[in-house]
């Protein structure tokens, strides 16, 4: 799922302190899963910008909502016949959901409430990791079901490099060297050959270097 | 392993002597004066000499450049390329124009990663790595083709090298297979990381030489001398991917600091005797690290001088 984590307050006050009537708008999604813009947070940080109005002397309307997902029109319609009332939003949804939102609105000011960081597991509540960077063609098979993509911080497809340490990354021993990882795994598998053979240079036309991506599905589409 | 390209190194290698790199690492400037100077102090005790790429991610002078510099001087470079700056594009361009200037070595990196460096906060590229880069080159030379598939006549004529660390990591036998994917990928030559740790760098000579792997690649041996038990003691912490045994800290340490860097130059020459008696290796790659003057007596003194002049070369 998207991980993301919440903006420093201070950084929200200052995009909002002018407006009068503000709607702070969560995501029941990814976002809510890593505790960073969920029905939870959005009351969080009302709270905390009432608070703050308060103390300002301010008479500032903060309203609460979350949508089933900020990522769909269908949810974003949810909103459409509040929206006028706003100046403006807060979206605590992920990059996408907080863009989407905007779209819709298009007339509105939505300021992003948390930094979208990657996409990753819940390894323990509280501490995601990073597993997938969408490069748009799937090497797990061949990986030993390890992305070196997302996971070494080189990108290397014939790794391991020579800076990694006892097993860990060389830019912090908190990160495990996928190539010793997929090394490990590939030899569990009965692999090795894997290893052996010079992959070649990657396609990266799929990935971000290709430019903006879209998916037409027309099996999908009426 | 017999020579392919117009590479004295390459030539040296095949003709079974003991082979000498050496490496200069280019100013924070504009002043092409100090590689010329480093290259002067080394150019007769060595057979080919690397200069480094922004190693340590820290924005130097162009290693083609200095390359160029060096190839003027009369003497053969060994250009350095990494694969963080630059993709495939712009390395198969550099390649191209360093081949235009007759230079026929080349090391191929994936490069020290840029959180280490003076630009931390830059993008990197890493769009092919070390071994793919080596691909590329040798696509380029045996193919006259680039990894496009554009074709074309004047060839690049590369000896094709690439770094290994047998110390990084628990796993021994992992980095001499990694050794044999680079061969595979068309990797001739190698040069190790600083050898201290002689019984790990043994185990992995005895795995690649039952492996084959010491036929199909030339492995010149890291050298480093260390100037004090301080460059000793940080090695052996800071530095990644290092292996520094404790015997190595206590004896640099066991002499007054006057004497260190004379003891730091002994063991140096006593690890070149004892690596000559290791079967594969084909040579010796020295890197005194802002100690370049010190290379004309290491390599003096551990019998490999004078170095083979080779005709035509």
């Amino acid at each position: 799922m998207i991980k993301a984590k919440p903006k420093p307050l201070e950084e929200i006050i200052d995009n909002v302190k002018d407006f009068n009537k503000l709607l702070i708008a969560g995501c029941d999604g990814c976002v809510t899963v890593c505790e960073a813009g969920g029905l939870k947070e959005v009351k969080i940080l009302a709270a905390a910008l009432r608070l703050y109005f308060t103390q300002a002397g301010k008479q500032v309307q903060v309203d609460e909502a979350s949508l089933t997902r900020q990522c769909e029109k269908e949810y974003l319609a949810q909103l459409s016949d509040r929206m006028d009332g706003y100046d403006a939003a807060v979206s605590l949804a992920c990059g996408v959901g907080a863009q989407y939102l905007a779209e819709m609105y298009n007339h509105k000011i939505v300021f992003p409430g948390v930094d979208t960081c990657f996409m990753g597991v819940n390894e323990e509540r509280g501490l995601y990791s990073e597993r997938c960077q969408a490069c748009g063609r799937c090497i797990l098979a061949e990986t030993g079901g390890i992305c070196p993509i997302a996971r070494c911080s080189k990108r290397m497809l014939n790794g391991p490099c020579g800076g990694s340490d006892k097993g860990k990354c060389e830019i912090n021993p908190d990160i495990p060297c996928a190539w010793e990882l997929i090394y490990e795994r590939l030899k569990t598998l009965g692999q090795l050959d894997r290893f052996e053979r010079p992959v070649e240079p990657k396609d990266w036309s799929t990935s971000r270097d290709g430019g903006p991506r879209k998916i037409v599905r027309e099996d999908l589409r009426i | 392993m017999s020579a392919t390209t117009p590479s004295k190194l390459q030539k040296i290698i095949a003709s079974g002597q003991l082979a000498v790199t050496s490496e200069v690492g280019p100013p924070r400037s504009a002043d092409g004066a100090v590689i010329d100077h480093k290259a002067k102090l080394i150019k007769d005790y060595v057979d080919a000499i690397n200069v480094t790429d922004n190693q340590t991610s820290v924005v130097r002078m162009c290693s083609l450049a200095c390359c160029i510099r060096i190839k003027l001087m009369g003497l053969e470079p060994i250009l350095q390329m990494v694969t963080r700056d630059r993709n495939r594009i712009a390395l198969q361009s550099d390649i191209l124009g360093a081949a235009s200037f007759g230079i026929n070595n080349m090391l191929c990196l994936t490069g020290d990663h840029q959180h280490f460096g003076d630009h931390s906060s830059c993008a990197n590229v890493f769009d092919l790595d070390s071994t793919q880069l080596a691909m590329a080159v040798k696509m380029m030379r045996d193919e006259g083709k680039l990894l496009g598939g554009f074709e074309f006549q004047v060839r690049p004529e590369m000896f094709i090298g690439a770094a290994v660390n047998p110390f990084a990591g628990p796993n021994v036998f992992m980095r001499a297979i990694r050794m044999g994917k680079k061969a595979a990928a068309g990797v001739q030559f190698v040069q190790t990381q600083c050898i201290y740790n002689m019984d790990k760098m043994k185990e992995f000579m005895k795995i690649a030489v039952d492996r084959g792997l010491t036929e199909k690649v030339a492995v010149l041996a890291g050298i480093t001398p260390m100037k004090n038990v301080g460059m000793a003691k940080y090695m052996q912490k800071r530095v990644p991917g290092m292996d520094v045994p404790d015997e190595i800290i206590k004896r640099m340490g066991g002499v007054p600091k006057e004497k260190q860097a004379e003891e730091g130059i002994n063991l140096a020459i006593e690890q070149i005797e004892e690596l000559k008696t290791v079967p594969g290796i084909r040579g010796f790659h020295i890197m005194a690290i802002e100690w370049e003057e010190k290379v004309p007596q290491i390599v003096e003194r551990a019998g490999l001088y004078p170095r083979p002049q080779m005709d035509g070369a």
